[in-house]
């Protein structure tokens, strides 16, 4: 055997075992998701006995689902949380795209440049300094959808504004605007027509990221919703757990509920998601 | 003209940014600032005056015993989550940029965790430590001891930020060109060399900023705190964003509260801040 067909196998060796080691950790990884599969079909009685078990002694069942979906009132909650993720997310994308736009183009403009400083030194207050002010500034306007979304869109915008402006700076040449202009678009045609549509990686990382936020945002909507009809999933799954913690199949279902809308969009949407959280990680 | 320019470019900022500029004063500056203000005051988040008390409050925080226990806590928490959490990450890195079979599956699949709220994270966890772990090892949960309620937090915190992290990473060991590895190569270096004195340093961005993130998080841990441990077994896993929480919204000590996420706040920065500096100021570039 030659040296180079030596290290070919060394190195193909090695390669087994790391695929080995890979999928050991994978599986420690997902162990806590497999569990909860495993015990939503089965009996009350029989995850008690054995939450191991791949099927219970009393068999297969599927009574735990309709039963939670009913208690937690699913699909209200699963629509509250729709609806206050993609407001919340569509108005971020457009309100701190704008705000870039302008911020970029006056770069020499005392406002803009005070304002972006503020922004980004902002950006270091964590939400636990800010939420007993907001409880008593906005107490009067708790219990509303809109005002959630607002401070969604407000609390994000610094971190969105931060991402376009980088963004517009380095890939939306001038002399576009310029041509734009020229064929007679205002400055508002021009950022909707020519400007926008060439952020779309931009937008589309932003857009996931606040998206995912805004999905499992538990603190702030906990403090701001407390009508039953205006849950989101985080605080509805909380309020059942307390509720019927001892009835563990019910929990499972409703567990497994809370986590299932994004983990089947995450398996379509895989690639973007990691590449969108990863490119926002990387430049924030 | 110059006045006709201004109120232009004033007209074309309302447009575009204001606004981004109504929300962002209104959902962060001004509750920022008047937050300031509140710690000056001891408002029970009913009445409508709001007496001035001076700096009663800080005085009271210090004093605040639960509130150092729990600041303390949150710090040895910190420390261990931090240091396992970016070695795990960089770990799973180096393994899933090995070019195996398989590595964009084992990417996406470690990144499972940071899709699902901390919230449902937690619950999950305490069944699998109060349930199954309990089957396993037929031992009693390690939620009900002081110690082992931390260690489960350490670990689902390590649990559920290593797969973001890794993901800065292996952003981190993709900029690192192969050409630069492999003339460590040529020069004598074995791997492992070569991943010490070339790879590492130059991937000190991505750790300044793994950790800078992760430091961040632990010290304002709330969601997992709530669900998987709650405080139990008596109080003695409450961190410091929930003591605050309790603190305020529990037992409608508004000013103090406040005053103590203030102090979280500024112990969160200063070490968040140094922490960077430290680590910007060792920067190589290839």
């Amino acid at each position: 055997m030659t040296e180079n067909q030596k290290a070919a196998r060394r190195k193909k060796i090695a390669h087994v075992i790391m695929w080995i080691v890979l999928l050991a950790l994978f599986i420690c990884f997902i162990f806590p998701f497999i569990l909860v599969v495993l015990n939503v079909f089965k009996t009350k009685g029989d995850i008690t006995t054995d939450p191991l078990a791949l099927i219970g002694a009393h068999g297969f069942t599927l009574e735990n689902f309709p039963k939670a979906m009913e208690k937690m009132n699913f699909l209200t909650v699963f629509g509250n949380s729709l609806l206050i993720t993609s407001c919340s997310t569509v108005l971020t994308i457009v309100v701190s795209s704008m705000m870039a736009f302008v911020i970029v183009r006056n770069g020499r403009w005392k406002l803009c440049t005070l304002m972006f400083s503020l922004m980004i030194a902002s950006m270091v207050i964590p939400f636990q300094v800010l939420m007993v002010p907001l409880v008593s500034v906005y107490g009067t306007v708790l219990n509303s959808r809109i005002t959630l979304i607002l401070m969604h869109v407000g609390f994000s915008v610094s971190m969105a504004v931060f991402m376009f402006h980088g963004s517009i700076k380095t890939n939306i040449p001038l002399e576009l605007e310029e041509a734009a202009t020229i064929d007679g678009c205002n400055r508002w045609q021009t950022y909707w027509r020519v400007v926008f549509p060439l952020l779309k990686p931009t937008i589309a990382t932003v857009g996931i990221i606040n998206a995912m936020a805004y999905w499992n945002d538990y603190l702030l909507p906990s403090l701001l919703l407390k009508q039953k009809a205006l849950y989101t999933i985080p605080i509805a799954t909380q309020a059942f757990y307390g509720t019927y913690s001892t009835d563990i199949g019910l929990i499972m279902a409703a567990l497994l509920l809370a986590m299932l809308p994004i983990l089947v969009l995450y398996v379509f949407l895989q690639k973007y998601i990691v590449e969108g959280v990863t490119s926002g990680a990387v430049k924030g | 003209m110059k006045q006709n320019k201004l109120s232009y470019k004033i007209q074309q900022y309302l447009l575009f940014a204001g606004p981004g500029t109504v929300l962002f004063f209104a959902v962060v500056m001004v509750p920022f600032v008047y937050g300031l203000y509140l710690t000056f005051t001891s408002w029970d988040g009913v009445s409508a005056t709001k007496p001035f008390v001076g700096f009663d409050n800080f005085v009271q925080a210090f004093t605040d015993g639960d509130y150092w226990l729990a600041l303390g806590r949150t710090a040895i928490y910190s420390v261990f989550a931090v240091v396992l959490i970016n070695v795990v990450a960089f770990a799973l890195a180096y393994l899933v940029t090995q070019g195996i079979k398989g590595q964009n599956f084992f990417r996406a699949g470690f990144f499972v965790p940071n899709l699902i709220g901390g919230i449902v994270l937690g619950y999950v966890w305490k069944f699998v430590f109060n349930r199954a772990f309990v089957a396993i090892f037929s031992a009693t949960s390690l939620l009900a001891t002081t110690e082992g309620a931390m260690f489960c937090l350490i670990m689902v915190s390590v649990w559920q930020y290593a797969g973001y992290m890794m993901l800065i990473y292996v952003a981190g060991f993709m900029s690192v060109s192969k050409d630069v590895r492999e003339a460590a190569k040529i020069d004598g270096c074995t791997s492992s060399q070569a991943m010490r004195n070339v790879t590492i340093p130059l991937m000190r961005s991505s750790f300044v900023q793994c950790i800078f993130l992760s430091i961040t998080r632990c010290f304002v841990v709330y969601d997992v705190n709530l669900s998987l441990t709650n405080g139990e077994p008596y109080n003695s896993s409450v961190m410091a964003a929930m003591h605050v929480y309790n603190q305020a919204f529990t037992y409608k000590n508004y000013g103090l509260g406040q005053a103590e996420a203030v102090i979280l706040f500024l112990v969160c920065a200063i070490v968040g801040v140094t922490q960077v500096l430290i680590g910007k100021r060792g920067e190589v570039e290839a």
